[in-house]
């Protein structure tokens, strides 16, 4: 069930067969632009935004530098509330951790609340692997487990997928799993999620483990926030005997007052909602309500290495709110599922080679899957300077690229470019030369390494003069 | 600090993944300036509040704006509307948590109404409740900026699966009291030692074709009653 990001091809070449199939395209631009037009609205109610958005990049920041502190303030107040705090260094301890747990519950089925950081360490396929059933319970990643699929934007992972697409999921899978399909299901989204909410009730009320993320930790009170639409959240968090949050080291504000600037920002910038329908927030366990054992699973999984950096560690400001991506002209050409990674987007450019490193073609090709607009950096909520760890991470991949003999058609470029460009006779001549020859330009580079990139996109078409011809006629 | 579940066993010398990781975490800050944690030099230029009037009819039309059923009525007529409003729904039985008024629920007591009242206990369980039809409750406060109802298991708003669990939930909100303008103002009223639940509309989805759909999970009706009037 469900497939996994591993062996993923590199970005050019997943974008490449991304941008030939037009239903996504038409799903995700009819998607971003909606998204994108109502966010702004919901931000523009606030007159205080930019102070809210600097105060946000302030708490992280503040966060992210004593971040040892925070930590072990919060792993007191969990403890003290009666949880139990374990950490992991990476992805194969955290699925250790989390079967361990749910072995020592005897059970075999657990309840998932959406969760990046779940995805990002791929739980459910480890678990399935040691026999244990991870049943995604919000309706999209439903769709997407369902389908045997992978996730294709933060916030509505089954986005590249349409009704009609959904019904035949449901009616083909859910039998498989629980509860089927009802007969003759139309493909309106009322009936698909009513669908849904039967499949998933009998999951609900008979669970005994559930497993879940976190949209915030407070250190100071040892209290986990979790924001969400539809209730599968609150159903997860409440109604099973045993809870299990995994949750990434970065996830923590100091204090519950900063939860004040974080409850403005995230929805708006997330599903432009003044508010989401339901926010869970619980502190260790409480007797008679919720969960009677309450796990913490720390995990870093390249979090302090990315840290290390002091240009990209800003990346782990982020609070997944997943703006960037319905903002981005490259996303919404080249979908989720290019970037090969729980983490689509700008940000996922710029977090996933910082998370996992530049060993893989793929994570090398990532800093380069921006055209630099900068829209992304618009609509952080917490001003990630998106373009300049992009630059920043650019940079790396060419000095690692170096060090292992260098890029070759990278390497010829630029020295055709310096040599042109401290030459200006040779600058000017290449220039008319080019002017002159346009007709006979390809928009296809049809080899090497040109052809990756001109596969997906055409060259841009010469004008008929040089700007210097342009300027002499013009400014006589 | 209290002791941690992780801390070393006592002839082991490989690092604990929790050591590690603070270690790397010591490692990759070391070299940046680092003063003292200040929490308090976190600048917070940013309002407190963005509204100081009308909060009650702008809760009002921001619930409403999130599809939850907004009804205003005096302390006296409480008992009608919570009648009338499980009766529009056809719902025959009603989970009642613990410190709720009695007089909220006056008119369901007379047999003729035909309501069976389920309180809460903690024989409850999910399942029995799923056979519910409705819940009424409290709350700790609402915010109007948002039109956000929290509660926090207080008196008159039960456990958490209470108010999740049946497709039904009528919540009162007592006004002005329990209304405050914004989410700043909203926090230090909160103890976050409490479970809270923050409710801004009835249970909705938007992932298919980002069409809107009530309740997928969580009560598909959520009524809002505003209490206005001395208090009593």
């Amino acid at each position: 069930m469900s497939g996994t990001y591993v062996g993923m091809p590199s970005f050019p070449d997943a974008a490449h067969r991304a941008t030939r199939d037009k239903q996504l395209r038409a799903n995700l631009t009819r998607a971003t632009h909606t998204i994108r037009d109502k966010r702004a609205r919901a931000v523009a109610e606030l007159e205080d935004w930019e102070g809210l958005r600097q105060a946000g990049k302030a708490i992280k920041d503040e966060t992210l530098a004593h971040l040892d502190d925070y930590l072990l303030q919060l792993e007191a107040k969990v403890t003290e509330a009666g949880g139990i705090v374990h950490w992991a260094r990476d992805a194969d301890e955290a699925n250790r951790i989390v079967t361990e747990l749910i072995r020592a519950t005897g059970q075999t089925e657990v309840v998932k609340v959406k969760s990046m950081a779940t995805q990002e360490i791929g739980l459910n396929e480890h678990l399935a692997a040691e026999g244990i059933s991870a049943y995604e319970t919000d309706l999209a990643e439903l769709i997407v487990q369902l389908g045997d699929d992978l996730p294709s934007h933060i916030l509505v992972p089954a986005i590249h997928k349409n009704r009609t697409e959904i019904r035949d999921i449901f009616n083909r899978a859910m039998g498989h799993w629980g509860r089927p399909a009802p007969e003759g299901l139309t493909d309106t989204p009322a009936d698909l999620a009513e669908a849904a909410r039967l499949h998933l009730r009998e999951k609900f009320l008979r669970a005994k483990v559930a497993v879940s993320g976190a949209n915030f930790m407070v250190a100071e009170t040892g209290t986990l926030v979790v924001l969400e639409s539809e209730g599968n959240g609150r159903m997860c968090l409440t109604l099973p005997e045993t809870l299990i949050s995994v949750v990434g080291i970065e996830k923590i504000v100091p204090t519950w007052r900063d939860l004040e600037v974080f409850l403005q920002l995230l929805p708006r910038s997330s599903t432009a909602e003044r508010m989401n329908p339901y926010t869970t927030t619980w502190t260790g366990v409480r007797d008679g309500d919720g969960p009677k054992q309450f796990h913490l699973v720390l995990l870093d999984n390249g979090r302090t290495q990315t840290l290390a950096d002091e240009v990209g560690r800003q990346a782990l400001r982020c609070i997944r709110c997943s703006a960037c991506l319905n903002v981005c002209p490259v996303y919404e050409r080249a979908g989720g599922h290019a970037y090969g990674s729980a983490y689509p987007g700008p940000i996922g450019a710029i977090l996933t080679p910082q998370l996992r490193g530049i060993a893989t073609d793929l994570d090398r090709s990532l800093p380069y899957a921006s055209s630099l607009c900068g829209a992304c950096f618009e609509a952080c909520p917490v001003a990630i300077d998106i373009p300049e760890v992009l630059v920043h991470l650019r940079a790396k991949v060419t000095e690692d690229a170096k060090e292992h003999g260098g890029h070759r058609l990278e390497r010829t470029a630029m020295r055709a470019a310096t040599y042109a460009m401290t030459h200006p006779a040779a600058y000017r001549t290449a220039e008319a030369a080019a002017v002159r020859a346009r007709k006979l330009i390809p928009k296809k580079v049809p080899f090497g390494a040109g052809k990756a990139w001109t596969e997906t996109r055409d060259l841009p078409e010469l004008p008929p003069q040089t700007f210097r011809q342009w300027w002499k006629e013009t400014h006589r | 600090m209290s002791p941690t579940p992780q801390s070393p066993p006592p002839n082991s010398a490989a690092p604990t993944a929790r050591e590690e990781i603070l270690a790397r975490i010591r490692r990759s800050t070391s070299g940046h300036a680092r003063p003292a944690a200040e929490v308090d030099a976190v600048s917070r230029d940013y309002l407190t509040a963005h509204v100081h009037d009308g909060l009650i009819d702008l809760l009002a039309e921001n619930l409403a704006d999130y599809r939850a059923k907004v009804h205003r009525c005096t302390r006296a007529e409480i008992p009608g509307v919570v009648a009338k409003l499980l009766s529009e729904q056809g719902d025959r039985s009603v989970a009642v948590p613990d410190g709720l008024p009695e007089a909220w629920l006056e008119e369901l007591r007379a047999p003729e109404a035909g309501v069976t009242l389920v309180p809460d206990s903690a024989a409850l369980t999910a399942t029995d409740l799923d056979a519910v039809d409705a819940v009424v409750s409290g709350c700790a406060l609402a915010i109007a900026e948002t039109g956000t109802i929290v509660l926090d298991a207080g008196p008159g708003q039960g456990r958490r699966m209470l108010t999740l669990v049946p497709d039904h939930h009528i919540c009162v909100v007592r006004c002005p009291e329990q209304v405050v303008a914004s989410v700043p103002q909203a926090m230090p009223l909160l103890d976050p030692g409490r479970p809270q639940t923050w409710i801004a509309g009835p249970s909705a989805t938007s992932d298919i074709e980002l069409d809107r759909v009530e309740g997928v999970h969580g009560p598909r009706r959520l009524d809002v009653i505003l209490i206005e009037g001395e208090a009593g």
